[in-house]
C-alpha cells in the first residue's frame, strides 16, 4: 500500500498536469523542478489537452504482480499535441487495430488495485482511439 | 594517476541456482577471483547488484558479503571487516561497481579492491520478477502504467522498425550471434545454437519481440580483483590486462523524456570519452562486448557507439559482422542473451569474458591476437550507460 504516494499523482492521474517553462515555453510531462529543455527552474502548472498520436506500442502479456490481472494489455508511447511522449495504456480499442500515428485521446480508467480485495482502486490516464464518444 | 590492472577472475555458470543462495554464489565467486590474482588481499569490496532488497529481501550487500566472504583487516592484530558498500545502477551495476573500483586503485587510496556483481533473480517467480525488474524504471510514470522493461524494449523494437522500414526477422542476427557463442562458454545458460528459421517461428513475447529477441534473467556472480601493476605477485601468472579507459554517462530514467527515443546519447559519450582517456581510436577494438538484454539494445548500442549508422545496426548482425571472425566480434561468448542475464552482475561478467580473451583464455571462443576489449553495459536503455576499455599491456611485465 503506498496511499501518500497515490494522494501525490492525482493530479499527474486525472489531469495529465504537467509543467510549463516560463523561460523557454517548453511543456513538459511528467511534471519536474528543472527544464529539461534550458536548465531554468520550472514553476508553472500546465494542463495538456489529453489529446496526440501513437508514436510506438506493444502487448503485455507477462505483467507484473499488480497488473496480473488485466493481461493482456496494450501499452503506448503517445506524442501529446503539445510535444512531449507519455507512456499508457491504450483502451477501448474493439477490434480496431492500432497503427503508429494512430489520434487518439485521454480517458480516466482503472489502472490496478493497490493491495488485496479491500486495497485502493487507481485511476489514472488512458488512451482511446480519438472521437469514439461523438 | 596510476595504472589500474584486473589481477584476478572468477564467475560461476549462469542459470537456476535453487539450492544456492545469493551470499554463497557471490562468496565463490570471490574466493576464485583473489586465488586467480595469486592471493591478493582486498582492503575494499564493491558490490554490483540491482534488486536483492527486493528479490531477496536483502540490502546491506557489501558487509554481508565482507562478512561471510572473511574479508576482514589482517594488521595490528584489528577483527574488522573491511571497506564494503552496494553499488546501484539498474542492469549497469555491474559495470558501475567495476568504475568505483577503478577509481578507488587509480587514486591511490586502496591498494587492492574486490569487485563481485551478483544477481539472485530466481528467489521469485513470474509477476514479481517483472514487478521488481520495473521498479529500475520510472515508478510513478512508467511502471505505475504497467509498463515492464521487456515491453519498453518492445516499442523501441517497433518505433526503429517502423522508421527504418527493418524486416520482421531484421533482429534474428543478433540472438543468432549469441548462441553460436556460447556453445564454447561453459559458464553459460543455452550452450545451443540456434536457426534463422526458429526465431522466425518463435514464440511472440512482447510484439515485435520474440523470445529469442529476450535475454534470460538468471542467478550468476562474477568477480575481479583490481590492483596497482608494482603490487602482483612476483609470480603472477597472466598476461597483463590494464584498464586503459573508463566512463559512465546518464540520460533520462523515462523513456519517454527523450526527444528520440532511438538515439542513445549515454552509449555515445561513454564510448567517446572511454575512447579518449584510453588515447584509443574505435578501428583498433577487437571485440565489443555490448549490452543485449534486449536484440533492439544491441543494434541501438552499435549505432551509438559508432560501429554504424543509425538504422544500420542490425545490419552489422545480420551480415555476420559481429560474428566471432568478423569485423567487430559481439557476445563472444554469448553475451545476455545465451550466457545468461545476470541482472546487476552483468557488467562483471563482461569484464571478466573480456580478460579471458585478452589473456589468450577464451579456448575456442579465442579471438585471434585480441588486444584491445571495448565492453558496455547498460542500466534501462541506456539511462545508465557504464564503458569499459580493457587493454593487453604486452607480455613484458613492468612495474616491479
Amino acid at each position: 500500500m503506498e496511499i501518500p504516494r497515490h494522494w501525490r499523482l492525482k493530479k499527474q492521474r486525472y489531469g495529465l498536469v504537467g509543467n510549463v517553462c516560463e523561460a523557454c515555453d517548453a511543456k513538459i510531462f511528467p511534471p519536474r523542478d528543472i527544464c529539461p529543455n534550458c536548465g531554468a527552474e520550472v514553476k508553472k502548472d500546465f494542463a495538456f489537452s489529453g489529446k496526440g498520436e501513437v508514436y510506438s506500442y506493444t502487448t503485455i502479456f507477462e505483467a507484473p504482480s499488480d497488473f496480473d490481472e488485466s493481461a493482456p494489455y496494450t501499452v503506448a508511447l503517445i506524442k501529446l499535441e503539445e510535444g512531449p511522449l507519455v507512456t499508457a495504456q491504450l483502451t477501448d480499442l474493439g477490434s480496431q487495430p492500432v497503427e503508429i500515428g494512430m489520434p487518439v485521446e485521454m480517458v480516466t480508467r482503472r489502472l490496478r488495485q493497490d493491495g488485496d480485495e479491500r486495497g485502493m482502486l487507481i485511476y489514472g490516464y488512458k488512451f482511446r482511439p480519438a472521437g469514439l464518444a461523438a | 594517476m596510476t595504472d589500474v590492472v584486473i589481477a584476478g577472475i572468477g564467475q560461476t555458470p549462469v542459470g537456476e541456482h535453487w539450492d544456492t543462495s545469493l551470499r554463497s554464489l557471490a562468496v565463490k565467486v570471490m574466493l576464485a577471483a583473489v586465488k586467480d590474482s595469486g592471493g591478493l588481499r582486498p582492503q575494499a569490496l564493491y558490490v554490483g547488484n540491482m534488486l536483492a532488497a527486493n528479490l531477496s529481501n536483502q540490502a546491506h550487500l557489501g558487509t554481508l558479503l565482507a562478512d561471510f566472504g572473511g574479508l576482514r583487516f589482517d594488521d595490528h592484530g584489528h577483527k574488522a571487516g573491511i571497506e564494503a558498500e552496494t553499488i546501484e545502477a539498474g542492469g549497469a551495476s555491474g559495470g558501475a561497481a567495476l568504475r568505483q573500483g577503478y577509481l578507488a586503485v587509480a587514486s591511490g587510496f586502496v591498494d587492492v579492491v574486490l569487485v563481485v556483481g551478483v544477481e539472485k533473480f530466481t528467489d521469485k517467480v513470474g509477476p514479481e520478477v517483472e514487478a521488481a525488474a520495473a521498479t529500475a524504471m520510472d515508478s510513478d510514470f512508467e511502471a505505475d502504467q504497467g509498463l515492464t522493461p521487456t515491453a519498453q524494449a518492445a516499442l523501441l523494437a517497433r518505433r526503429y522498425m517502423h522508421d527504418f522500414n527493418i524486416p520482421a526477422d531484421g533482429l534474428a542476427g543478433f540472438p543468432l550471434t549469441a548462441h553460436a557463442n556460447a556453445v564454447g562458454n561453459k559458464n553459460a545458460m543455452y550452450r545451443k545454437a540456434i536457426t534463422l528459421e526458429a526465431y522466425q517461428n518463435a514464440e511472440p513475447v512482447s510484439d515485435p519481440l520474440n523470445m529469442f529477441d529476450v535475454a534470460p534473467n538468471a542467478d550468476g556472480a562474477a568477480a575481479l580483483i583490481l590492483t596497482r601493476p608494482d603490487l602482483l605477485p612476483k609470480d603472477y601468472p597472466h598476461p597483463l590486462v590494464r584498464i586503459a579507459g573508463s566512463a559512465s554517462a546518464s540520460d533520462t530514467l523515462g523513456l519517454h523524456n527523450r526527444p528520440n527515443p532511438l538515439w542513445l546519447p549515454a552509449v555515445q559519450v561513454s564510448v567517446e570519452q572511454a575512447l579518449k582517456k584510453a588515447g584509443k581510436r574505435r578501428e583498433e577494438v577487437d571485440l565489443f562486448e555490448y549490452h543485449d538484454a534486449y536484440s533492439i539494445h544491441a543494434a541501438l548500442c552499435l549505432e551509438a557507439a559508432g560501429f554504424a549508422p543509425p538504422g544500420l545496426g542490425w545490419k552489422l548482425a545480420a551480415g555476420g559482422s559481429i560474428s566471432l571472425i568478423g569485423q567487430i566480434p559481439c557476445a563472444t561468448l554469448g553475451g545476455s542473451k545465451a550466457r545468461g542475464n545476470p541482472g546487476g552482475a552483468t557488467g562483471v561478467y563482461q569484464a571478466v569474458e573480456a580478460v579471458l580473451q585478452l589473456q589468450g583464455r577464451a579456448g575456442q571462443n579465442q579471438i585471434p591476437g585480441a588486444k584491445l576489449a571495448l565492453i558496455q553495459c547498460l542500466g534501462g536503455p541506456a539511462s545508465t550507460a557504464v564503458t569499459h576499455l580493457l587493454e593487453r599491456a604486452g607480455d613484458q611485465v613492468t612495474g616491479y
